[in-house]
């Protein structure tokens, strides 16, 4: 029967169901700041939501978007290349151009089809696409979509990815080699140097999705490929609104002055409603904000630190170095999910991640930091997680 | 060139370490159905797989791979 195939899922809804577990479609009922709120009736501290620099309850975006809504209406009502090119949507492309300091800049609707779209896009029949194991699922439904012949590399692992281009001899001119700047699960950093030394002796092109790393990384902000000073051997830079900018869309940059044409032939892109002009226009201020205020970047990274340090004194199973993702891993399953009830119950939420959306066979509490987060906040997150091992929900690590 | 044959027995001596549920192995064994891979040991397979052989397997053929003898046979294609 068609449906069948959803009897499993359907079967672990109602054991969460069961459970009155709330981890996953948690409803938000009142946003209280960048990092509080109430969540399924319980006021708590927001740790799993990706707004890194807390712009989205900026004031100053919050009325760019009144103002644009005011001035442009709610919504476009059409696509780019119909009636849905406002002056905003062209502005916004303009200066994220200019902040990546490149000549061209396509935006969309939301980040994932940005990344899928792209992806789905540059590389055809006939070509091929190298991959990061690891990489977001709006890169892997892209590679799908593109009938490039589709390889992964070992997460991360440079001698891999060139291995694999050493396998592909005169094909490796017709690859595309996609990078995330930060990894979204674990939160740890591509190593862009080595990849950038990779692309160059093979003569392939490189796609960096900055998603997580935008406003994060780098002198300016640009992200994981200005931090290891090789923007100029990145052909492609994919990224979000959603995240440090605290909006929804998303974004391509590029050098190449072919990416006006690959903008027509971009489905996700030519098919789809533009952004409202109200999104646009708290983006393009939050972009402005992220370009003039370095010590949120600052801020940002003091939090990311003091929870990494704070986890990592608890003997918790965190990964290699700080980040402002920082993942908790779990090898049982019980355990993982009555922790992450225990932490909300006890006023904090971060995110579960079950596999196969954990890059291994583990559970993951995932806590993402804000600029927005106060010290007091960190510490009582610590102190929750603290409160895990008192239960003996985790076993502290004894090195 | 691996023949045929050299993949199957490669392939039957290398899936035993996740023959959890001691079935017997041959080239009509299902990786999914019979021998219960998930997704991750499904690519962890096909890693150890490149690197015995030096090659790449791009992820378009698995749709097409549910037999040990679907994957020797796939190895041998791609094996120059």
């Amino acid at each position: 029967m068609l449906l069948d195939k959803f009897k499993e899922m359907a079967a672990f809804q109602s054991e969460l169901r069961d459970r009155k577990l709330k981890a996953f479609g948690a409803v938000t009922d009142e946003i209280l700041s960048a990092t509080e709120g109430v969540v399924e009736g319980r006021r708590v501290i927001l740790a799993g939501t990706n707004n890194y620099l807390g712009l989205s309850a900026d004031p100053r975006c919050i009325e760019a978007a009144r103002e644009a809504a005011s001035r442009w209406g709610t919504g476009t009502t059409g696509s780019r290349l119909a009636n849905g090119s406002f002056a905003e949507h062209q502005a916004l492309e303009a200066e994220l151009a200019a902040f990546y300091g490149v000549g061209h800049a396509i935006c969309f609707s939301t980040g994932y089809s940005a990344t899928m779209g792209t992806c789905a896009t540059l590389a055809g029949p006939g070509d091929v696409i190298l991959l990061d194991a690891d990489s977001h699922s709006s890169i892997y439904s892209g590679v799908k979509l593109s009938g490039a012949e589709v390889i992964r590399y070992r997460h991360s692992d440079t001698g891999d990815l060139a291995k694999r281009l050493r396998r592909l001899g005169d094909r490796a001119a017709n690859t595309l080699i996609v990078a995330e700047g930060i990894y979204s699960m674990l939160g740890d950093v591509a190593p862009l140097a080595e990849i950038a030394d990779i692309k160059r002796e093979y003569g392939a092109m490189l796609l960096v999705d900055e998603a997580h790393s935008l406003g994060v990384l780098g002198e300016r902000g640009r992200g994981a490929a200005e931090a290891a000073g090789v923007e100029d051997a990145v052909d492609f830079t994919v990224g979000t609104f959603s995240k440090s900018l605290g909006g929804i869309g998303g974004f391509c940059v590029s050098p190449h002055a072919e990416l006006e044409d690959v903008r027509y032939c971009i489905r996700a892109y030519i098919f789809t409603a533009s952004s409202t002009p109200s999104v646009v226009a708290s983006t393009r201020r939050a972009l402005q904000i992220l370009r003039d205020e370095p010590q949120l970047r600052e801020r940002l990274w003091d939090n990311a630190r003091r929870l990494y340090s704070g986890l990592k004194a608890l003997g918790l199973a965190v990964g290699p170095t700080p980040s402002p993702v920082v993942a908790v891993e779990f090898a049982d399953r019980e355990a993982a999910m009555a922790a992450w009830q225990q932490l909300f119950d006890n006023g904090v939420y971060v995110n579960l991640v079950v596999p196969p959306a954990s890059p291994s066979t583990n559970y993951l509490l995932r806590n993402s930091m804000s600029a927005a987060h106060s010290s007091e906040q960190v510490d009582r997150i610590i102190d929750a997680y603290r409160g895990l091992i008192d239960a003996g929900l985790v076993t502290p690590d004894a090195a | 060139m691996a023949d045929y044959q050299s993949c199957l027995a490669f392939l039957c001596e290398l899936l035993q370490k996740y023959n959890r549920k001691r079935v017997m192995i041959n080239e009509n064994t299902g990786l999914v159905a019979d021998l219960g891979l998930s997704s991750l040991e499904v690519m962890e397979v096909i890693e150890q797989i490149e690197d015995h052989y030096d090659i790449s397997i791009p992820l378009n053929i698995l749709p097409d791979v549910n037999t040990v003898a679907d994957l020797a046979q796939k190895i041998r294609d791609l094996n120059p």
